[in-house]
């Protein structure tokens, strides 16, 4: 998995508008800009948000013991894009803003949560509380278009709002990377709890699974991970449900097993999603957070048909 | 069934124990001593409080007032480390969400024994010693969601043993068995106890409680009526002031007392 995601991230490289010779791979040809300060930061990026996504969704799936939960589900993908739209809205260019902005939106939605679901440690408090949180940072969202002082900033905002990796810096990369990099590691702690989950809250609880914990990691893990993915590329939905279900038949069931290989899997999936709407022969280049929809929809509705075939 | 001497057992014990639920009495001042090396079995109606009971000897329920206790120390004050590898706990869902195989699951037992580095010798010799025990070892590779209900309680029932408890504590462990399976899992929590464990379990067929159990303990409504050995306990009185029915108790050529529920007394 790793010798294909490399191989993808070469493929990115060379995806572009612009078809670059062997010799522009060199410091000292002018095309090497291209290649150093947009495809490298891109290719990064896309690796960077797609892992973040890609384990957060396998931690949620194994947290909530649902095949369909996905990291939006909880509320922090809604309110970082609700952050990142409240810095459009006013309208100030400096280009750290958003991400930032982001950020706390993402910040908010885990202290609301954490709030809301106290020291509970319950899952269906957990799963109302992100809903909810969700749902308002959606109508939020919304009221936010409706007012934009400009037609210009509303066409700003709903195209940031379709989640793009299109003219990013190293700043974005330096941006995300560290925050994805500490959300990975605290999941990548919970995987015996992950397992242990899966005989049910009381039996996981009586083997020494501290559920409070447990909580308190997926929601500060998935929240930087999905925070740091949507400051970066807006929203881009599907990955962490898809991804997992990819990996599954691979890596196996145990919750455990499916964390890092969803991590790389997602990573390989963006690089070459991105690649792919890249060279995609289109007027404008198409947004890849529309290119995931389109791909995750059909993969939802065949989700479903054969978990309903397993049920009946 | 000699009873040991109590200075030298290993006992799980409630003190006045009180719980409440929104608002409704669940427990109402319960003490019990359970012994180690004995099946305890807790008999009573729906809703006389049997699993609240389990759960609060599992150390996981908050409890108004009273105490628990495990060789004399409070479990709240013991490490949940230590408390999950003393105490093993069957639920009685008996839902597993994820296809992991049988292997696998049992292998999950030893979670409060797990290490930085992964799965050490001890842990292989308990996940098998557990499937042996519950006679799972043929069914390794299957997926456990494929499996027939009957075994599939084995291998919750090893998943529990693989992490070694001196206490086994079990929620109606044969719902949904049929006869014969029943008595292979009552032979098991038998031969769990003798080799020196404490099985508490709660059941709600006396016929089975007569079987396996060296304690009976009848609740209703949150508190005990009786506690003791099962020919003490398991009179046509006792019965019918708990479920509200009268009993005839009769014994079988071979000695196996039974119980047959001839229909609703005055007054429980």
């Amino acid at each position: 998995m790793l010798a294909a995601l490399l191989g993808a991230m070469a493929l990115s490289m060379l995806a572009g508008k612009v078809w670059l010779p062997a010799q522009a791979w060199h410091a000292t040809d002018p095309r090497w800009l291209i290649i150093a300060e947009l495809r490298l930061p891109r290719t990064m990026l896309a690796a960077i948000v797609g892992a973040g996504l890609g384990m957060s969704g396998a931690a949620m799936q194994g947290y909530l013991r649902n095949p369909l939960a996905d990291p939006g589900l909880f509320g922090v993908s809604a309110a970082a894009a609700l952050g990142a739209v409240v810095s459009m809205f006013f309208g100030v260019g400096i280009f750290w803003l958003l991400p930032t902005f982001a950020l706390a939106g993402a910040a908010a939605a885990m202290a609301l949560l954490a709030l809301l679901v106290g020291r509970s440690g319950s899952i269906i408090v957990f799963t109302l509380g992100g809903v909810i949180i969700s749902s308002i940072a959606g109508s939020l969202t919304a009221l936010a278009i409706s007012l934009a002082p400009t037609p210009f900033a509303t066409s700003q905002i709903v195209t940031w709002l379709m989640g793009a990796l299109t003219d990013r810096s190293w700043d974005d990369v330096w941006l995300a990377l560290p925050a994805t990099i500490v959300g990975m590691a605290l999941l990548s702690l919970t995987g015996p709890a992950l397992d242990a989950l899966t005989l049910g809250e009381p039996a996981a609880r009586s083997m020494g699974v501290d559920t409070t914990r447990l909580q308190r990691l997926v929601v500060l893990g998935v929240g930087l991970c999905v925070g740091a993915a949507v400051a970066a590329a807006g929203v881009i939905g599907f990955v962490g449900l898809m991804v997992p279900h990819l990996v599954r038949p691979f890596a196996g069931h145990k919750p455990s097993a499916v964390l890092l290989p969803s991590a790389i899997g997602g990573a390989l999936l963006l690089v070459l999603a991105d690649s792919l709407v890249r060279i995609a022969p289109m007027v404008s280049e198409l947004r890849l957070g529309i290119a995931m929809s389109m791909l995750g929809g059909p993969f939802f509705l065949v989700l479903l048909m054969r978990l309903r075939r397993k049920l009946a | 069934m000699t009873a040991p001497a109590p200075e030298t057992t290993a006992t799980l014990a409630v003190a006045s124990l009180s719980l409440s639920l929104g608002g409704n009495r669940i427990l109402d001042t319960v003490s019990a001593s359970f012994a180690a090396g004995r099946v305890t079995a807790i008999l009573g109606p729906n809703g006389a409080g049997k699993s609240s009971l389990l759960a609060c000897l599992t150390g996981l329920r908050n409890i108004d007032s009273g105490l628990v206790t495990l060789d004399g120390v409070a479990l709240h004050a013991l490490p949940p480390r230590d408390l999950a590898r003393r105490i093993g706990f069957l639920p009685q869902s008996a839902d597993v969400h994820w296809d992991i195989d049988v292997a696998t699951l049992v292998g999950l037992g030893r979670f409060p024994w797990r290490g930085r580095w992964g799965e050490t010798a001890a842990d292989v010799a308990a996940v098998t010693a557990a499937m042996v025990a519950t006679d799972v070892t043929g069914l390794g590779d299957r997926i456990v969601n494929t499996l027939s209900g009957g075994e599939r309680s084995r291998v919750l029932l090893a998943r529990v043993l693989a992490g070694t408890p001196q206490w086994l504590l079990a929620d109606e462990p044969l719902a949904s068995l049929d006869p014969a399976h029943q008595l292979d899992v009552l032979d098991c929590l038998r031969g769990i106890a003798a080799r020196g464990a404490g099985v508490v379990v709660v059941l709600h067929d006396l016929n089975q409680a007569a079987r396996v159990a060296d304690d009976v303990l009848l609740m209703r409504s949150g508190r005990i009526l009786a506690f003791g050995a099962p020919d003490a306990v398991l009179t046509p009185d006792l019965i019918s002031a708990t479920y509200g029915v009268t009993a005839h108790i009769g014994t079988t050529a071979g000695g196996q007392r039974f119980i047959v529920a001839t229909g609703r007394s005055a007054r429980p």
